[in-house]
């Protein structure tokens, strides 16, 4: 029996290459000032999802993606990887949501796909480590959920068996499908691009690039394609309430944002050298710091 | 209506000490704000748990116990913080950033529409202006007594303070440790209300079953020790951590690390120090190779005495340091160690 999976993919800034002006003056995140990349956690969601696929023939995975249309890189990168379908939400509209209006509109996007057995998703994203994504969309559809999963053991019929962590512990659970599992990053790595798949899908293209070519050579090339269409939805396709969306849906604010200065103690400096350390060590077997 | 609550944790029938971090911490905020504590003890066979967060100064401990409730399980925990809320209208929620507080909050929040904040490290009460938008308009409005939830953000270059003035309750979730745990009265009064659960949470939510469980005690001290050998990425190596396990045996340390060293894979996550880790405030903190991103020094800034050995003498660390190393901790930390041993009582 085939499930239809669904996978919720974020292309975020690397924060793992912060620079100055990775802050607008708002307080919100400069996107434009950082690399994009595919969130980490979501490589491993996307995993357990292809393994899914693998172990039940005829099962499906459609990738979502909120976020600029550079995020059709995420898709792309998905379709290579064995990615049966992808939708990019975006609208300006869209702009500025807290993890609640983001939520909102994915579970809005998840609607109109329509028919789900799985959604899955990163435990959280690296730009804001909240993971309160995943809980919101399940809440949303009125699913429940499983968070911090590190292995899907086995679907069977309509029942999920998982392992997730625990403070302390691991735990094994069993639920019903449909329902929303969120995956951590010590779970399994997230495979390499299937190559044959890398050569099909590298020139996919969201639908309203496709519409707005001009090239009569490029748009026959298209239309004899149809896999390399993208299915963009912007706000109205998703009938997203506007209250509920973008900055307007979203309760938090950022109030302030200040640069951290470090108020500099007065400190003694040491070099590595020998006689230093050991000034250092006697200094604090003295004071009985240590010892 | 419009107190301050706090979900509290439970292993068992044991209040969990982020949550009794949090009613020390929401009763101040209450106090602030001149109105009440109150909390939610949800699991089962709860028979005198209130005695256990009473002495923290709750006004009234609402208990929810019924075969189900142990072990957690995300949807019939929803239904009774929800439904209780709906009729109580906290103005705050306070929850651990745990495994458990991660699970609820967000649910919590998309459930009644309302704000949450992921791993503050301050929480304070304040007034100010913002703009919003009325009637088509932007205006400036005043707000009095908001929570300001504050935390690190964004590779840690920032903080960034969040608030939610227009929607109820305000939630927060806060790491283990961050805030202090302290007994108001060992002998405070508050009233003990326990609610016919089946009322507040629908058979159809207890659909989840945990079939295996296992939770060990914590495989270290970080947390009680009072001296921290700290690791980042400067160590260079899972060979290089072994340096400082050797230091930190010799000194009757703790190992920690931080988030780079931890991702790196040198180093068990249990080990992470910092806003997304454990908050530790030993008496010695010896911070070898850690360039110190804010999420780390959320973490550590606390300590007692703090000595940074860092090849670059630049790295921000060095600025909240007692004592500067200039040098590689692949130098440094093998004299200190011959040098301890040689020289210890």
């Amino acid at each position: 029996m085939g499930y239809k999976i669904i996978v919720l993919a974020k292309q975020v800034p690397d924060t793992r290459n912060v620079g100055p002006d990775a802050m607008t003056p708002e307080g919100t995140v400069n996107r434009a000032a950082l690399p994009a990349v595919f969130n980490p956690e979501d490589l491993n969601a996307l995993e357990q999802a292809l393994r899914i696929k693998d172990a039940h023939p005829g099962s499906t995975i459609t990738m979502i993606t909120m976020g600029l249309p550079k995020a059709t890189d995420v898709l792309r990168e998905g379709l290579f990887r064995g990615v049966d379908n992808t939708v990019l939400l975006t609208d300006r509209a869209l702009g500025g949501a807290d993890t609640l209006a983001t939520s909102y509109t994915l579970a809005q996007g998840i609607k109109k796909v329509g028919d789900y057995d799985i959604i899955l998703c990163g435990r959280q994203a690296i730009d804001g480590d909240t993971a309160q994504v995943g809980p919101q969309v399940a809440e949303k559809l009125g699913l429940t959920q499983i968070t911090y999963t590190e292995e899907i053991i086995k679907i069977e019929g309509k029942t999920i068996t998982a392992k997730r962590h625990i403070d302390g512990g691991v735990e094994t659970v069993e639920a019903p499908l449909p329902l929303v599992v969120t995956v951590n990053g010590s779970a399994a790595p997230c495979r390499t691009r299937n190559a044959k798949l890398t050569m099909k899908f590298k020139k996919a293209k969201p639908a309203p690039e496709i519409a707005a070519l001009t090239d009569d050579g490029e748009k026959a090339f298209y239309a004899a394609r149809p896999y390399l269409t993208i299915t963009q939805w912007g706000a109205a396709d998703i009938d997203a309430d506007p209250a509920q969306i973008g900055k307007a849906g979203s309760p938090t604010n950022v109030k302030a944002v200040k640069s951290i200065v470090f108020t500099a103690k007065e400190s003694k400096s040491f070099t590595a050298s020998d006689e230093d350390i050991d000034n250092l060590m006697a200094e604090l077997i003295g004071s009985n710091t240590i010892g | 209506m419009n107190n301050v609550f706090v979900y509290c944790e439970l292993e068992g029938a044991k209040v969990a000490d982020v949550s009794l971090e949090l009613l020390t911490k929401g009763r101040k905020l209450a106090n602030e704000l001149g109105v009440s504590l109150e909390c939610l003890c949800i699991g089962h066979n709860l028979d005198g748990v209130e005695k256990q967060v009473l002495p923290f100064g709750v006004d009234k401990v609402h208990v929810f116990d019924a075969e189900g409730l142990f072990p957690y399980t995300s949807l019939p925990h929803t239904s009774a913080v929800v439904n209780l809320f709906k009729e109580e209208k906290p103005q705050i929620c306070l929850m651990g950033a745990t495994v458990i507080g991660r699970d609820l909050g967000p649910r919590v929040s998309s459930a009644l529409h309302s704000g949450l904040t992921a791993d503050c490290t301050q929480l304070e009460i304040g007034s100010f202006d913002m703009k919003v938008k009325e009637d088509g308009q932007m205006v400036d409005k005043h707000y009095e007594n908001q929570l300001y939830q504050i935390r690190p953000a964004f590779g840690g270059s920032i903080i960034a303070t969040i608030v939610n003035p227009e929607h109820r309750p305000q939630m927060a979730t806060v790491r283990d440790g961050v805030m202090k745990k302290e007994i108001l009265d060992p002998n405070y009064k508050g009233e003990v209300v326990r609610h016919d659960v089946a009322k507040y949470v629908p058979a159809t939510d207890y659909i989840v079953k945990v079939i295996d469980r296992h939770v060990e005690a914590a495989k270290n001290n970080l947390k009680g020790a009072p001296i921290i050998v700290a690791g980042g990425y400067g160590v260079g190596s899972k060979e290089g951590f072994d340096k400082l396990f050797e230091l930190a045996k010799e000194l009757h340390a703790e190992v920690g690390a931080s988030r780079a060293a931890v991702d790196a894979g040198w180093v068990d996550h249990d080990r992470q120090i910092g806003q997304t880790g454990v908050t530790v405030r030993p008496k010695l903190y010896i911070a070898c190779g850690i360039s110190g991103q804010i999420q780390h020094i959320a973490g550590m800034q606390d300590s007692s005495m703090i000595i940074s050995i860092n090849s670059d003498p630049e790295a921000p660390i060095n600025k909240i340091a007692d004592y500067v190393i200039t040098g590689t901790v692949e130098e440094v930390v093998p004299k200190m160690i011959k040098y301890y041993k040689k020289n210890s009582k």
